[in-house]
């Protein structure tokens, strides 16, 4: 059949600004848009930049917007990207553009780096393996199988605003080691995932699990350390607080309030950080989006409460 | 990543350079697993005997005698540095099936273990602190006076060439599977480090012995894992018949992978062939339909994917079209037990190196313990000679000399043959003619393609002409490594007069242990052919005989 690729490139050593060119050529039934991509640098231009080596979503190489969805390329068969004949491809989002569709994983590797990555067994080592039960590896392994390739960090809503944020692949990677039975330091780990850039900060946007080609699923993940960082005490933190008044507020009125949220979120005796509230506040004033101090009840609230009651009453008798 | 973490852990100062990020080599494809005798009633011996006879007796016995007996602890370390296994039902390790072995020992994290074992290396390195240049292209090896001297590399991100001088230097460059179209490996398999060495005077060893598997996928070569038919699946052909008991009545689909390629190729080339979804009949059936669809998706998920989206076919419910294709470099750089070469300071160990623990066909899931356990040594060892050495003096003079060849490619006028059109000639003249059968006339054939290409490529421009990520340029390096590659292979191949293992002569069908039960070893010449040099093979306890399964 045959397609067009609309490709954004930039070549640092000659444009100013990324522009986009068209590749039309012929591919067959089962290829993936990455070999479209070759058979182009190898037939048309030669000086197309991208990384590819497995052709098979093993590598990590070649995750790109295709379309403008976060994708591995070789993962991605052309016959599905281009039913009309036009497929879109762009380098990955959140992090900077090195050359056509090749970005800088600098960003990307750095946040991997700073979670720790890497197992702490205990320090007696047995003869052989630890023993572990299969439940738990199969659990591991699903984390394992995250091949780095960046899919989740190109969409990421909170990389977007505040690049410290460690990301979704980062933290998958932290609860890789949290989850292994053979791991021997969860506490301090779960500790500093605690503090600002961690497990905290994701806003829950399920972008990186739409995302991960391999079901790598990061933001369960990331709500599976919250879980794990409360049973370990580690409470006295702005997300908790932000989770306790958002159930909070929606068993008692039957919906979301943002201005108690907002406020409760930093805990009614936090001066400092309320005061550091009010410019967005006034933001949100200026946008009319800011959310009415009289937060009315809504309809059937009353039956939102007995979900809650009801539900609080199971968690206590298992 | 093993050596380079061995020698770290002796206290030597190493960096590791690699042309793509450490976790996007090669080792992360590997699927099935690694071999290891670790369970009850296996022994160290049993495993060295069936790797003896999987090699056709040609690896070297005390190599095999090694990799055998220290196989149980590497597979324990990988453990215990955090790589996650397959458990038993007491959370011990568990092992499945695998080709040519005779009884289960290969230990897997689902169809992903290669992956799994890179990645903890990696965490392993971060760990230790070793200083890592990712995407580094190396275009040089610098000898100096007989020595390792320090080698040149190209930074991908700005394309300077920069000197890294070293007491010793540990090749770990992987195959050269991309000589062959199509083939198993990925793209960046271009065998650059045999290619380094050999021209800096290291002889290349064992090199005609090319693996094909028997199960890739038409479309794109993509690997269907040994670990399908140690889980149960079948090969079957037009006619619905399991083809293999007819050439392995006590193996049947476990038998080793040459003798699987061959029988599948021949019924192949017999009619028996089915449909290949490219308008031929190049395939046999590989079939799973009458296993569990979650055990499938549990243990086999990653092979699951691939036919799916390339065959179009969902292995729980039909069965998947494959052929024999190109798959492993048996051969390599010709090392000692400790990974030295014969220059002193340039190890080498994994799919590059050529102990040999392989010798004329290797066993599924023996070569990433290959990899973990010459890795280890090697590091070892080049850490010990590190000590006891001095810098040798080398200059700029090195730099230079790789900008000089550069800016040559790229003066070139952008119009002319490109690259990947060489490349691609020369993939299908080795696939055509040595592949799984071969014969005289034939290879005389590719050799002589082979020189034409060879010229061609001196006149080959590139048409990106920026610093910046010019992956252009580092094709055309590749390239030039695998004509060499290409070269010894060839050579080698119409040298070995005889059939065995992965090399099969149709003009000479038999194995023959009077004259050949030797390694060919082929060298570099600057001024001339490359020379030709046999070493006996090392036989310790077992004595060559006729090869069933
Ligand atoms: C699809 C597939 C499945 C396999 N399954 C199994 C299996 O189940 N079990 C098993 O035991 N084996 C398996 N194998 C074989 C095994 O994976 C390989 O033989 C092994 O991984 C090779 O490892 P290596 O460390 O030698 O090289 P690689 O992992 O290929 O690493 C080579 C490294 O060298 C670097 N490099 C190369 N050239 C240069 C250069 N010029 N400059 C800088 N750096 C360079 C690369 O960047 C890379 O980091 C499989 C192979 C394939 C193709
Ligand atoms: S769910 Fe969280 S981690 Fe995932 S993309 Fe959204 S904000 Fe980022
Ligand atoms: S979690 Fe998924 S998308 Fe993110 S890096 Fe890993 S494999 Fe890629
Ligand atoms: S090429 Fe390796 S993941 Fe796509």
């Amino acid at each position: 059949m045959q397609v067009t690729y609309r490709i954004k490139r930039f070549d640092p050593e000659v444009d100013k600004t990324p522009r986009f060119q068209d590749f039309t050529l012929q591919v067959g039934e089962n290829d993936s848009v990455l070999d479209g991509m070759i058979k182009i640098r190898e037939e048309q231009d030669g000086s197309l930049a991208l990384r590819c080596s497995c052709r098979a979503a093993i590598c990590g190489s070649c995750a790109m917007r295709v379309n403008g969805e976060p994708r591995l390329m070789c993962k991605t068969r052309i016959r599905d990207a281009a039913p009309e004949g036009l497929v879109k491809v762009e380098p990955m989002g959140n992090l900077p553009v090195v050359k056509d569709l090749v970005v800088d994983m600098g960003p990307f590797w750095q946040k991997v780096r700073a979670v720790k990555p890497w197992l702490e067994p205990p320090a007696a080592k047995p003869e052989r393996e630890y023993l572990a039960p299969n439940e738990a590896m199969r659990e591991v392994v699903g984390v394992v199988a995250c091949i780095m390739c960046g899919a989740c960090v190109s969409d990421c809503t909170v990389w977007e605003v505040d690049p410290n944020f460690l990301g979704p692949a980062a933290l998958a990677k932290a609860y890789r080691f949290v989850a292994d039975p053979r791991n021997t330091d969860n506490d301090e780990r779960l500790k500093s995932l605690t503090e600002y850039t961690g497990i905290w900060d994701c806003t829950h946007c399920f972008y990186c699990v739409q995302a991960c080609p391999k079901d790598v699923a990061p933001m369960e993940r990331i709500l599976a350390l919250r879980r794990e960082a409360i049973k370990h005490g580690y409470t006295d933190h702005n997300g908790v607080r932000h989770s306790d008044s958002f159930a909070q507020s929606v068993k008692d009125s039957g919906s979301l309030n943002e201005g108690r949220l907002a406020v409760e979120t930093q805990g009614y005796l936090n001066l400092p950080a309320l005061i550091g509230l009010a410019p967005v506040g006034l933001r949100a004033l200026k946008a009319g989006k800011m959310p009415s101090p009289l937060h009315h009840k809504r309809p059937g609230a009353s039956q939102v409460k007995r979900i809650f009651n009801e539900l609080e009453k199971e968690e206590k008798t298992t | 990543m093993r050596a380079a973490l061995e020698a770290k852990r002796r206290h030597a100062d190493v960096a590791l350079i690699s042309k793509v990020h450490p976790v996007r080599s090669h080792s992360v494809a590997a699927q099935g697993g690694i071999n290891a005798p670790l369970s009850a009633g296996d022994s160290w011996e049993s495993h060295a005997f069936d790797t003896v006879k999987g090699s056709d007796y040609l690896g070297d016995q005390d190599a095999i005698e090694f990799l055998s007996r220290e196989a149980a602890q590497a597979v324990v370390d990988l453990e215990n540095m955090g790589v996650a296994f397959h458990r038993g039902p007491e959370g011990k390790l568990a092992p499945r099936n695998f080709g040519g072995a005779s009884q289960a020992r290969t230990y897997f994290v689902g169809a992903i273990t290669g992956h799994a074992i890179l990645h903890v290396m990696f965490e392993q390195l971060l760990k230790a602190g070793v200083k890592i240049y990712e995407e580094w292209f190396v275009t040089h090896l610098a000898i100096e006076g007989g020595f390792a001297a320090g080698l040149v590399a190209q930074e991908m991100l700005t394309g300077k060439f920069h000197l890294i001088r070293a007491k010793a230097i540990i090749l770990c460059t992987g195959g050269c599977g991309r000589v062959y179209e199509p083939s198993t490996n990925a793209l960046i398999c271009t065998g650059d480090g045999m290619s380094l060495a050999w021209r800096a005077g290291a002889p290349l060893m064992d090199m005609e012995m090319v693996q094909y598997h028997p199960t890739t996928l038409a479309n794109n070569g993509a690997l269907m894992t040994e670990g399908a038919r140690g889980d149960g699946a079948q090969l079957r052909n037009a006619l619905g018949d399991r083809f293999m008991i007819k050439y392995a009545p006590n193996k049947i689909d476990l038998a080793s992978r040459d003798v699987v390629s061959r029988a599948a190729q021949t019924e192949i080339d017999a009619g028996r062939g089915v449909d290949d979804g490219l308008g031929g009949k190049t395939c046999v059936y590989l079939d799973c339909t009458h296993l569990d669809r979650d055990f499938i998706l549990e243990r086999l998920g990653e092979i699951y994917e691939l036919a799916l989206q390339f065959a179009n076919v969902d292995i729980t419910r039909q069965p998947c079209p494959v052929r024999p294709g190109m798959h492993y470099q048996m051969g390599g750089i010709k090392t000692d037990l400790d990974g030295a070469t014969r220059i002193p300071g340039l190890y080498a160990a994994g799919e590059c190196a050529c102990v040999s623990v392989h010798g004329g066909n290797r066993l599924g899931a023996n070569s990433l313990l290959d990899t973990v356990i010459f890795g280890h040594r090697a590091g070892a060892h080049a850490a010990e000679f590190a000590r006891q050495v001095d810098f040798r003096p080398l200059s700029e003079g090195v730099v230079m000399e790789s900008e000089r060849r550069a800016q040559a490619v790229l003066s070139r006028p952008a119009n002319g043959e490109s690259i990947a059109k060489i490349r691609l000639d020369l993939g299908r003249t080795m696939h055509q003619h040595a592949g799984v059968w071969r014969e005289v006339k034939g290879l005389q054939t590719a050799l002589n393609t082979l020189y034409t290409l060879k010229e061609r490529y001196q006149k080959a421009p590139v048409q990106d002409k920026g610093k910046v990520f010019n992956t252009n340029l580092v094709f055309h390096w590749e390239l030039g490594y695998m004509l060499d590659s290409a070269e010894t292979i060839l050579l080698s191949a119409i040298h070995r007069t005889e059939s065995r293992g992965a090399h099969y002569r149709t003009d000479y069908p038999e194995r023959d242990d009077q004259r050949w039960l030797k390694h060919i070893l082929v060298g570099y010449r600057p001024d001339g052919a490359p020379t030709i040099e046999y070493l006996p093979v090392t036989l310790t306890r077992w004595k060559p005989e006729p090869r069933v399964y």
